[in-house]
């Protein structure tokens, strides 16, 4: 989890949370890449329709604003990648404050497309969610992917506190 | 504005957004409500993107959260898709309507 130090924010990540960042940062890239697709409900989540009622104008909202919205969106990805230590290590990251909010933009965008796969509902109360889904199989890609959500929570919750801090 | 002026006396008459007329800025950006964006990070980000207080990014986070959407911007339809565009970039979910 991450703390200030001075001007930077520095979290310790043990090696399996290093190789599940770089998945799901990994896994955003590739959704805003070879994966892009309008009809997948993570794309729709992740650019919404700003004109919900009116298709020709979010076509031209679109036309104007997604090419850079994606390159910002494949960027602050990249910037997670960028930060984690190299190869199969655990280790220490420091980021600067602009790193810092790529990382919160990153770690939502990440967490935004979990949620809609995980299909998580306003109420949705997490730790039941992961309690039913050990009790049907403990070792299900649910309980993996559940987990791996709730960690991104409190890791942006970290990261967030210790930049308004 | 430049050149010399007479001393003010009167107190400067200052355009309160509050009361231009609807007509005059028809345009609104919303934020709506979603299961998984945090709350403090939707304030984090009104406070970040529009210069907010804390307590009306608050405020604002708790009509999203509560009533299901908020109004969190209005004027020139370019300057609510320029501001909607942004909101994406953080993950908000915003439309653009007419207020």
């Amino acid at each position: 989890m991450f703390r200030r130090h001075g001007d930077r924010y520095v979290a310790t990540f043990a090696v399996d949370e290093v190789r599940v960042l770089r998945k799901v940062a990994s896994e955003v890239v590739g959704l805003l890449t070879d994966g892009f697709d309008h009809g997948d409900p993570v794309v729709g989540r992740l650019f919404p329709e700003v004109y919900p009622d009116d298709a020709a104008s979010t076509a031209e909202f679109r036309r104007y604003t997604e090419g850079d919205l994606k390159t910002a969106k494949i960027d602050q990805a990249g910037a997670i990648l960028a930060a984690l230590p190299d190869g199969e290590v655990g280790g220490e990251v420091r980021l600067d404050a602009e790193a810092a909010e790529a990382w919160l933009r990153a770690l939502n965008d990440a967490r935004l497309a979990m949620g809609v796969r995980l299909e998580i509902k306003d109420g949705t109360d997490l730790g039941e969610e992961l309690d039913d889904a050990v009790a049907e199989d403990p070792t299900s890609s649910r309980v993996f992917q559940l987990s791996v959500y709730a960690y991104l929570g409190y890791l942006q919750e970290s990261l967030l506190n210790a930049l308004i801090d | 504005m430049g050149g010399m002026a007479a001393p003010q006396v009167a107190p400067v008459e200052t355009p309160d957004t509050d009361e231009v007329p609807a007509s005059d800025r028809p345009w609104v950006t919303i934020v709506w409500d979603d299961p998984v964006n945090l709350m403090t990070y939707v304030t984090w980000v009104f406070q970040k993107l529009f210069g907010y207080s804390r307590e009306k990014a608050e405020q604002l986070m708790l009509d999203v959260h509560h009533k299901g959407k908020a109004v969190v911007s209005s004027g020139a339809r370019e300057r609510m898709e320029h501001d909607a565009s942004q909101l994406h970039a953080y993950g908000l979910w915003a439309t653009v309507d007419r207020s």
